[in-house]
């Protein structure tokens, strides 16, 4: 793990732009069975390269984006376009979700297991995945004999050992210390660094969000739409040093406005998604 | 000696001896007669006169039993999973599982014996009884899988096979193994309520049927004796289970592993 931090490194390819988002989504609406309206009007667009947050507050469909991206849930209304069909996705749940009854070979071999890559043939995959989360040598360990941060860091080498083009995150780091998260981020922005995927990341911290992000995108509730789109300079590395400078203060009190404004019951941007601060 | 050892260990021994002695005692003291209680010493001595009878009744007992049980189990599992691939079947035949195991089995065994040979009647009930237990949990272990995980398997494009193989049928198991600890028990429950419908009837070789010989006999240590194995019988297929579900789950599932103090 490095100890500078840049997103500079994975910025997109030439022309993204040009080529269009990686995903988009317009006009979705979710609602379910209950009735429930999660989200409405949605416009989002993932671009290549990029470290987006979904950030909100609990309960405005943020989760649901993330589902919707990955196709674990449909949408009722509007359109998700892929440029170029539906790449390889990771996903890591806000609970570790790992199989309690495999050891931490087997949980990280999973997704390879199931497209059929034998046990010898994914074993490189593997421990080159476990030695970038850190947890070499733990292989025979079962899920219960780990921390919660270990536990979350077999999560995120399930995810990559699949290498994803997409990355999707929902509030990983929720359930942990404070100490271990500030850990895991770094170590996700060296991982994505590494990687080179897109991520989109859901939280509900402002200060994490900042931290890791390319790009905050800023959901109200009842129902979940866009509210704001804040960008953050790609080139500054991440370190302690970001966290004590002005820039960081600023990018956080912005969000932090455009979240309290969100959490009032602020109306959709239109689909370009401009940016709302301050 | 810690004080785990002797607590966990030494101080139930010690109860269970002296219980065994308090008995003894009672019963030389007040020079209570066979017929009416006898002593431990008395049904030890019977156990060991008359094990040649008891132990052929032991083994009809057994077999009753751990036949009705792998039947409860091939049947409770694959009807598990067939719910679990069809819906539909669930709602169509759970109600008939439930009818079986909401009505008494002394109630049915006169009419199995009816319609059925003995043996065939003692086997079916059995089965009966064991098998709702490793029916109604199977079911629930399926449909208890981790919805995160199922999500996971999803996303990776895992077939409905590879969804239960690897993900339902491991979820399964604790729950499974515990219906097996409860279908084990009723097993032998069922087995022995049959076995006294048929001794009744005239018929069978079991151990209940030693104890409902011995009654008509009044040879009541015989009646201890046999009563004694069936415990033994009752404990050994629970120890085993637990066993059993130790090895399997012990790594991985609270219900198989100690606390940390």
């Amino acid at each position: 793990m490095g100890a500078e931090r840049g997103l500079a490194g994975v910025e997109p390819a030439p022309s993204p732009e040009a080529a269009g988002p990686l995903v988009a989504l317009r006009g979705v609406r979710k609602a379910f069975s209950s009735g429930t309206v999660a989200l409405e009007r949605l416009n989002l667009d993932v671009r290549d390269g990029e470290f987006l947050s979904l950030l909100g507050p609990s309960g405005c469909g943020k989760s649901t984006v993330l589902r919707l991206i990955a196709g674990l849930t449909s949408k009722t209304e509007g359109s998700i376009q892929w440029r170029g069909g539906q790449p390889s996705l990771g996903f890591v749940f806000q609970e570790p979700t790992l199989a309690p009854w495999s050891d931490v070979f087997a949980n990280v071999w999973l997704p390879l297991r199931l497209r059929g890559v034998s046990r010898a043939d994914a074993k490189v995959r593997i421990e080159e995945a476990l030695a970038q989360v850190g947890l070499k040598g733990f292989e025979k360990a079962y899920p219960r004999e780990l921390s919660g941060g270990m536990k979350m860091r077999v999560s995120i080498a399930r995810a990559l050992v699949m290498r994803p083009a997409l990355l999707l995150l929902d509030e990983p780091f929720a359930a942990l210390d404070e100490i271990t998260r500030s850990r895991l981020n770094d170590d996700l922005l060296d991982l994505k660094a590494a990687f080179g995927a897109t991520v989109v990341f859901v939280t509900h911290s402002v200060y994490e969000s900042v931290y890791l992000s390319t790009r905050i995108a800023v959901m109200a509730a009842r129902p979940g739409r866009i509210v704001a789109d804040i960008p953050v300079d790609p080139s500054l590395a991440r370190n302690e040093d970001f966290r004590l400078g002005a820039y960081y203060a600023e990018r956080c009190r912005e969000t932090s406005a455009a979240l309290q404004l969100a959490m009032g019951g602020a109306e959709p941007l239109d689909p370009r998604h401009e940016v709302r601060r301050g | 000696m810690g004080r785990d050892t002797f607590e966990d260990y030494i101080f139930p021994v010690v109860i269970f001896l002296l219980a065994i002695g308090a008995w003894e005692a009672f019963v030389r003291f007040y020079g209570i007669p066979p017929y009416m209680l006898p002593a431990p010493s008395a049904i030890a001595y019977t156990l060991y006169e008359d094990w040649g009878t008891l132990s052929r009744s032991l083994m009809v007992t057994l077999s009753t039993t751990f036949e009705a049980l792998i039947a409860a189990i091939v049947g409770g599992v694959f009807l598990a999973l067939s719910f679990r691939l069809w819906r539909p079947l669930e709602r169509a035949f759970f109600p008939f599982a439930v009818v079986m195991q909401v009505t008494p089995i002394i109630a049915i065994a006169p009419l199995l014996l009816v319609y059925l040979s003995s043996g065939a009647a003692v086997l079916v009930c059995a089965f009966l009884v064991a098998f709702f237990p490793i029916l109604a949990n199977t079911a629930l272990g399926l449909a208890s899988a981790d919805h995160n995980l199922v999500d996971l398997f999803v996303l990776y494009g895992a077939s409905p096979w590879q969804q239960l193989a690897m993900l339902r049928l491991p979820s399964a198991l604790p729950y499974f193994l515990g219906g097996l600890r409860i279908g084990g028990g009723l097993a032998l429950i069922g087995a022995i309520v049959a076995e006294i419908a048929a001794g009744s009837a005239g018929s069978g070789s079991g151990l209940a049927f030693r104890i409902v010989e011995s009654g008509f006999r009044l040879n009541i240590p015989r009646m201890f004796a046999a009563l004694f194995l069936i415990s033994v019988t009752g404990i050994s297929i629970f120890l085993f289970f637990t066993g059993v579900s130790y090895l399997l789950l012990h790594r991985w599932h609270d219900s198989a592993r100690g606390r940390e103090p």
